[in-house]
């Protein structure tokens, strides 16, 4: 592709959301926006390299998407008058006021996101309407099949037309639990890349890593009081900061052995701002910190040590204690652990990892539980047991950059 | 406005729990499924409602073939079936779901919530 025919595609993908969530606005019809969108994309392609970028692009294509939309509406409305209908409906019609921001994109995400349709479906929709991601580039990012990835969308899209899934910000007592699962969905995102679960993929995955730290600074723009998107921005971009040194030579280097020095400061220091405003919202509205503003913050208490050796256990399994009491799940519990370990010693740390088990069966299937009892088992001295670990740790887990990791922590076993 | 079929489905257990059902535990079950009722009626989204007998007074006719074909019980065996329905009228499937969250807790029962087809244009 030209620089020219790159530098559209750039912009077009930037501005695929806003583009796309302001045709549905106005048109209440998903396909309709999505091909009126790749239309605009086909003249800007034509004319931007000859007349060069508009000022406004993002502009230039909603209005250019909106009269493509608008002549086949023309065009079909003979045989299809229910466009026409939409059209009267739909065109600038206020929306029912939320009392809150309102932004076409906004309205967007919590249809993609909606309780109605399938998880699965809900990540799709989101990387494709808002992210612009195409639809072999989503199948690829979570393996499927095109074709599969292609029918999970279409039935989705189906199901928000019949089903009359509404393009609305929900009512604020809906807020809550409708944006925990757009928040769900982006962490989902965010977390596939970082660690993919697959043996197939990279072991790191920057397009889904970086998509998903997009949505959320969309998020952010959006709802700026919302406490919990600011902790899942703050929570992905303290994780990010970590990436390129996260796996050297094909293998996954845990927090202690990173080079700290490798870190992204700038996303550091834009994560700790983020925790800070968090930690003065809370004790200002007395509203306790949910999920990802703790998680946050414990990875901020992390990227603030100099060094491995300097990092502040108490206050770790302070937060995790507090994460607990907000998720009470055996993962958290797991986490809480490698705490311990540090404060109490494996040993404590090694008896609360084996009674977990016992909350919750399936974490036998789990690597992180066996990597944890392993590693635990290993500075006990106990190697054979911690050899065990290491094969059910490495039998559990697809990633090859945690595997090869894996491995050589077995291999390093006193006999 | 659109509609929308809020079916309360059962399965064998549930028939034979609520058989078990004293009508002291019956009562008021009934009385919520008529308040909620009642709202419905008095906020303009009722448009029809009704329980059914059990899913073994059911006969399938088939007339698709050369002659009718009339059978005892239902066409597919299943291991859950429709009991009782309301149809009611919700701008979107966010009022239909609340609606049918309000149902649930009423008549004691999971509710499936399924769109109408619209109308087709004039």
């Amino acid at each position: 592709m030209s620089d020219a025919g790159a530098a559209v595609d750039r912009i077009y993908r930037e501005e695929y959301g806003r583009v796309v969530a302001s045709l549905v606005r106005r048109f209440g019809d998903l396909d309709l926006a999505e091909d009126a969108a790749a239309e605009a994309l086909l003249v800007a392609l034509e004319r931007w390299p000859v007349d060069g970028v508009p000022p406004n692009p993002g502009g230039w294509l909603t209005t250019t998407a909106g009269n493509r939309a608008i002549d086949r509406i023309r065009r079909e409305s003979h045989r299809d008058a229910k466009h026409q209908a939409a059209l009267k409906m739909y065109d600038d019609t206020p929306h029912e006021p939320t009392g809150l921001v309102e932004d076409d994109r906004l309205r967007l995400i919590f249809t993609c996101c909606h309780p109605a349709l399938a998880p699965e479906a809900r990540v799709a929709l989101t990387l494709r309407l808002l992210g612009g991601l195409t639809v072999a580039e989503i199948a690829q990012a979570f393996l499927v099949p095109e074709t599969t990835m292609a029918q999970r969308i279409t039935r989705a899209k189906r199901k928000i037309k019949d089903a009359h899934i509404p393009f609305r910000v929900p009512a604020a007592d809906d807020l809550p639990t409708r944006l925990a699962a757009v928040l769900a969905v982006v962490y989902l995102v965010f977390n596939e890349g970082y660690l993919s679960s697959s043996a197939d993929a990279d072991p790191m995955r920057e397009d889904l890593t970086a998509e998903a730290i997009r949505l959320s600074r969309i998020l952010r723009a959006l709802l700026p009081e919302e406490p919990e998107v600011a902790g899942l921005l703050a929570l992905m971009l303290l994780t990010e900061a970590r990436r390129t040194v996260r796996v050297a030579g094909g293998e996954l280097v845990p927090l202690h052995e990173q080079d700290r020095g490798g870190w992204d400061r700038a996303l550091i220091a834009e994560g700790h701002d983020l925790v800070r405003e968090c930690l003065a919202r809370a004790l200002r509205t007395g509203q306790g910190p949910g999920q990802y503003q703790l998680l946050a913050a414990i990875n901020a208490v992390h990227t603030d040590a100099p060094e491995a050796s300097a990092t502040d256990w108490s206050q770790i399994a302070a937060l995790y204690a507090q994460l607990y009491a907000v998720a009470p799940t055996p993962i958290v519990a797991l986490n809480r652990a490698v705490a311990t370990a540090e404060l109490d010693g494996p040993e404590v740390a090694l008896a609360e990892v084996d009674r977990l088990p016992g909350i919750q069966p399936s974490l036998t299937t789990y690597h992180a539980w066996h990597a944890t009892r392993a590693d635990l088992l290993r500075r006990l001295g106990r190697s054979a047991e911690a050899r065990a670990a290491y094969d059910a740790a490495i039998a559990a887990t697809e990633n090859s950059a945690e595997r090869a990791y894996l491995s050589r922590r077995r291999g390093s076993l006193a006999p | 406005m659109s509609q929308y079929l809020l079916a309360v489905n059962g399965s064998a257990a549930d028939v034979e729990a609520q058989a078990q059902m004293t009508m002291e535990e019956i009562q008021p079950i009934f009385e919520a499924v008529n308040v909620f009722n009642e709202k419905l009626k008095a906020e303009g989204a009722w448009v029809f409602a009704g329980g059914l007998q059990p899913i073994e007074s059911t006969t399938t006719v088939d007339n698709t073939g050369a002659e009718t074909v009339i059978t005892d019980g239902p066409f597919v065996e299943s291991k859950e079936w429709i009991g009782g329905f309301w149809v009611i009228e919700a701008p979107d499937l966010d009022a239909a779901l609340k609606w049918a969250a309000e149902g649930s807790k009423a008549c004691a029962g999971r509710v499936e919530v399924r769109p109408f087809q619209d109308e087709p244009e004039a």
